[in-house]
């Protein structure tokens, strides 16, 4: 079973990424009011249980996936 | 004498200067490679270099906080080995949560290679130099930011853990904090780098007093 797992910096964290890269669409014309970067992990699970599964991805994202101290994450079932 | 254990990870590039640094003050030491598994008792003190471990991929140190070798290091540190991590050794040192708090890219963007005024802010640590609390050592590093939640730093800073502050702040870490010990005081990471101020012609010989801890510890 396929996830993904959406990482993003906590919103309250300076994103120096986010920013340097508003500073670029703002400089192409575009108005940005703010920008954000992330990652997108995707992983394949071999485990047919949903929940089973679900809970071994979440597993994943708090062990090491995601580091809670800077950042938040979803998990999306594909 | 037992060795002092050097932590080598898949990146890790400083681990020769610490080797030298370790050979400089006559403190006998090893590598140990990250796939291996070891036993904590055959060494006396163990070092994280600095590099950037599986190039930074996820996060600086994230992937080498969970190599084999920092099982047995994890079992190291519980049971109060002298633990230094200097640089990506301290960012993996966090990831593992040996150590409190999180690196983050430093607020100017760009990957730092200066030199900075520390200072001691405690002398309890087994890390802390006893006969100096003023420090000039080099950073390089892009991910030095340190930050912590409030309810952290204030539990740190209760505990005398807050060991090293910047003098002039140069990467936006917080409280200007450049290093941190654990509770029990024998883990300890910095973001600048000792081994490459052991000597004048270096441009400072202060890294000299944080190796020598190891003598001043009794090896």
């Amino acid at each position: 079973m396929k996830f993904s797992v959406e990482i993003m910096p906590r919103p309250e964290a300076l994103d120096p990424q986010g920013r340097a890269v508003q500073g670029s669409l703002q400089r192409l014309g575009f108005t940005v009011e703010d920008c954000r970067v992330g990652k997108v992990v995707i992983v394949d699970v071999k485990e047919e249980n949903k929940t089973k599964a679900l809970e071994q991805v979440h597993q994943m994202a708090e062990k090491i996936l995601a580091n809670p101290l800077i950042e938040t994450f979803e998990v999306k079932a594909l | 004498m037992k060795p002092v254990g050097v932590l080598r990870f898949l990146g890790t590039n400083c681990d020769a200067d610490v080797i030298a640094a370790l050979d400089a003050v006559g403190i006998a030491n090893k590598y140990i490679w990250w796939a291996n598994r070891f036993e904590p008792s055959s060494y006396s003190a163990f070092v994280l270099p600095g590099g950037f471990s599986y190039g930074d991929y996820l996060r600086a140190g994230a992937l080498a906080a969970h190599a084999p070798a920092m099982d047995d290091l994890r079992k190291a540190a519980e049971i109060g080995m002298p633990v230094l991590g200097i640089c990506n050794g301290f960012q993996i040192l966090c990831e593992a949560k040996l150590l409190d708090g999180a690196l983050t890219k430093n607020i100017s963007r760009q990957f730092q290679d200066e030199w900075v005024d520390l200072e001691q802010k405690s002398t309890q640590g087994f890390w802390n130099s006893k006969v100096r609390t003023h420090f000039r050592l080099p950073i390089a590093h892009s991910m030095g930011r340190w930050i912590a939640p409030a309810d952290i730093v204030k539990r740190l800073e209760d505990n005398d853990q807050i060991w090293l502050k910047y003098a002039k702040n140069p990467n936006g870490s917080l409280h200007d904090i450049a290093g941190i010990s654990n509770k029990a005081k024998n883990v300890a990471a910095l973001m600048p780098h000792p081994e490459r101020a052991m000597d004048d012609w270096m441009g400072s010989p202060d890294g000299k007093f944080l190796f020598d801890c190891l003598k001043a510890g009794g090896l």
